[in-house]
């Protein structure tokens, strides 16, 4: 039995499997599967300073390989889930992540103080959803707003705080150095990647938001590719997400140069996909003979 | 552990109509805790989302999903072949709420229709009204009435029972029912409880939307409801796919 452990900023996990913002909500209904300790950690449903009821349906359409999806941050508000879900959640034994998504600055500084107060153990600023009108995205493309944001939310904030980056940039290694140089103490990567399908009947986008974030499978590559490119830019540690299906795309992905990892759309086709890549990736580590899975991240050998 | 996936062996998987198949699974000897109008998510193998199909029957030992091809996932499923095993998550979500001793129009429209069959079964000698776009499609009329239902048959071109629609019939019948239960398409959903509030009934219908967990985590099939006079955003997966018609915004 190899030691799956991990730290990420300082906050430990049993493992390094966390599950991905926005496919899990706030753990209940995957609860009723497994426990939740079997899990490294959760990266919550994003939560905003007020309630948001999301977009109008259909919020998702599959690709091959993915699907895209526009749900538009549909949540009960920040001070709800202080109340209702994470006194629920830190009873199940594992490391929370509260994702924070807002239409200013000083909403994300408002949430990071009010979570500040709260057991969560890590706060990860979502800077990259890209379905919802204002806020988002539009933090996370520019290095100066994701400088800004960053160090803003970091003043204000008391927890080890993620930042999370947005695929839909020109140079994602420099927008990682930016959340860096201003407090970042971890990156986690990537959101989805935009993308419209078109009904060719109707000429509608299938998506009622006419455009939506690409997830699963189809974007591994890139996720890896940009996981690569951040972990030669930063010294912080990255938690690397974005199609991994399997344990040998986590182990793809830490080798990249990921310290932990998210799992998100491939619990669709099979909620036990978290727990199998674990195992998955125990056996592997048991059968090369090392004794860590810290002993992977970032022992790519490039040509 | 609330949720379970089964792995099924699948005993028969038969065209029954233009583009509708029948899909017979094997439960064996234990219970499957299913109730009427609840569905079944059904892993397709090479596709990222499960396809959620409603529960047309369950017993003896048998499920049954009756499913139309839509697209790629439902062509895979299509073919599956009797003898392997299909992974399914079921039961899922909220179905009709049906008592004895109540007088049930039962109404389906296209491939609205199968979830209707399981509930007649729970009811006592409803009235099913079932309507299709052209006798190509239509499906199921044998068992309604093995079932014990008086059934109603139209189509949009009276190639297969009468010319029209099913809610002509409701509206010439409605006085003898005490409750409805629907599933068909949105415009059919609407036309349906517009007339059961005309004439104070309780209607409850079943809906549909793309959907991906199917237990209410990642909130995509969306739809939206008044409650309280407030309107919100709930989910088919899990607040449905069975709502009471008086509460959705259409």
């Amino acid at each position: 039995m190899a030691d799956l452990s991990v730290k990420v900023a300082g906050v430990s996990f049993d493992n390094p499997i966390i599950a991905a913002s926005g496919t899990f909500g706030f753990g209940r209904e995957y609860n009723e599967f497994y426990p939740l300790e079997k899990l490294g950690g959760i990266s919550c449903k994003g939560i905003t300073l007020k309630r948001r009821d999301g977009n109008p349906p259909p919020r998702i359409a599959e690709t091959p390989s993915g699907i895209l999806n526009a749900v538009g941050l549909q949540n009960p508000g920040v001070d709800v889930f202080i109340i209702d879900d994470l006194p629920w959640l830190k009873r199940q034994n594992t490391t929370v992540i509260a994702n924070i998504a807002g239409n200013t600055v000083e909403e994300y500084c408002q949430m990071a103080e009010k979570l500040s107060e709260t057991d969560v153990d890590m706060i990860e600023l979502n800077i990259s959803c890209p379905n919802v009108k204002s806020g988002g995205v539009q933090f996370g493309t520019s290095c100066e707003s994701v400088g800004n944001i960053t160090s803003e939310v970091r003043r204000r904030c008391k927890k080890p705080l993620i930042v999370k980056l947005s695929p839909n940039v020109t140079d994602i290694a420099s927008i990682a150095q930016s959340a860096e140089a201003n407090g970042a103490d971890a990156i986690s990567m990537i959101n989805t990647l935009t993308g419209m399908r078109i009904d060719i009947g109707t000429r509608r986008p299938i998506i009622r938001n006419n455009t939506g974030g690409l997830s699963g499978a189809a974007v591994f590559p890139v996720a890896v590719r940009m996981v690569w490119q951040v972990s030669n830019a930063v010294k912080i540690p990255i938690i690397g997400m974005g199609g991994i299906t399997t344990w040998e795309d986590a182990a793809e992905m830490l080798i990249a140069g990921a310290s932990a990892l998210q799992i998100g759309t491939v619990m669709f086709s099979d909620p036990y996909a978290p727990i199998k890549i674990a195992e998955g990736l125990n056996d592997f580590l048991d059968k090369n003979g090392i004794k860590s899975v810290t002993e992977l991240t970032k022992t790519v050998i490039p040509w | 552990m609330k949720y379970d996936v089964r792995q099924l062996r699948l005993i028969s998987n038969d065209r029954i109509a233009d583009g509708i198949f029948d899909m017979r699974l094997e439960y064996g000897q234990d219970d499957l805790p299913v109730s009427c109008g609840q569905f079944a998510h059904v892993y397709v193998p090479g596709k990222t989302l499960r396809r959620p199909i409603s529960v047309c029957d369950c017993s003896n030992g048998e499920l049954r999903l009756v499913y139309q091809v839509k697209g790629e996932g439902t062509r895979i499923m299509s073919r599956m072949q009797p003898g392997g095993l299909a992974d399914v998550l079921v039961p899922l979500g909220n179905g009709f709420d049906v008592q004895k001793g109540k007088k049930y129009c039962l109404i389906g429209g296209g491939i609205g229709v199968p979830p209707m069959l399981f509930t007649a079964k729970q009811c006592d000698s409803p009235l099913v009204i079932t309507g299709f776009r052209d006798s190509s499609l239509v499906i199921l009329q044998d068992d309604f009435k093995s079932a014990g239902a008086e059934t109603a048959l139209v189509t949009d071109n009276g190639t297969a029972g009468k010319k029209g629609f099913v809610t002509d019939v409701l509206r010439e019948r409605i006085g003898e029912i005490d409750e409805v239960c629907a599933c068909g398409p949105t415009p059919m959903l609407k036309a349906v409880a517009d007339i059961c509030r005309e004439y104070g009934k309780p209607c409850q219908i079943s809906l549909e939307e793309r959907m991906a967990c199917g237990i209410g985590a990642c909130l995509v099939c969306a739809v939206k409801v008044r409650k309280n006079g407030e309107e919100l955003m709930q989910h088919v997966c899990k607040n449905g796919p069975v709502f009471n018609a008086e509460e959705v915004v259409f």
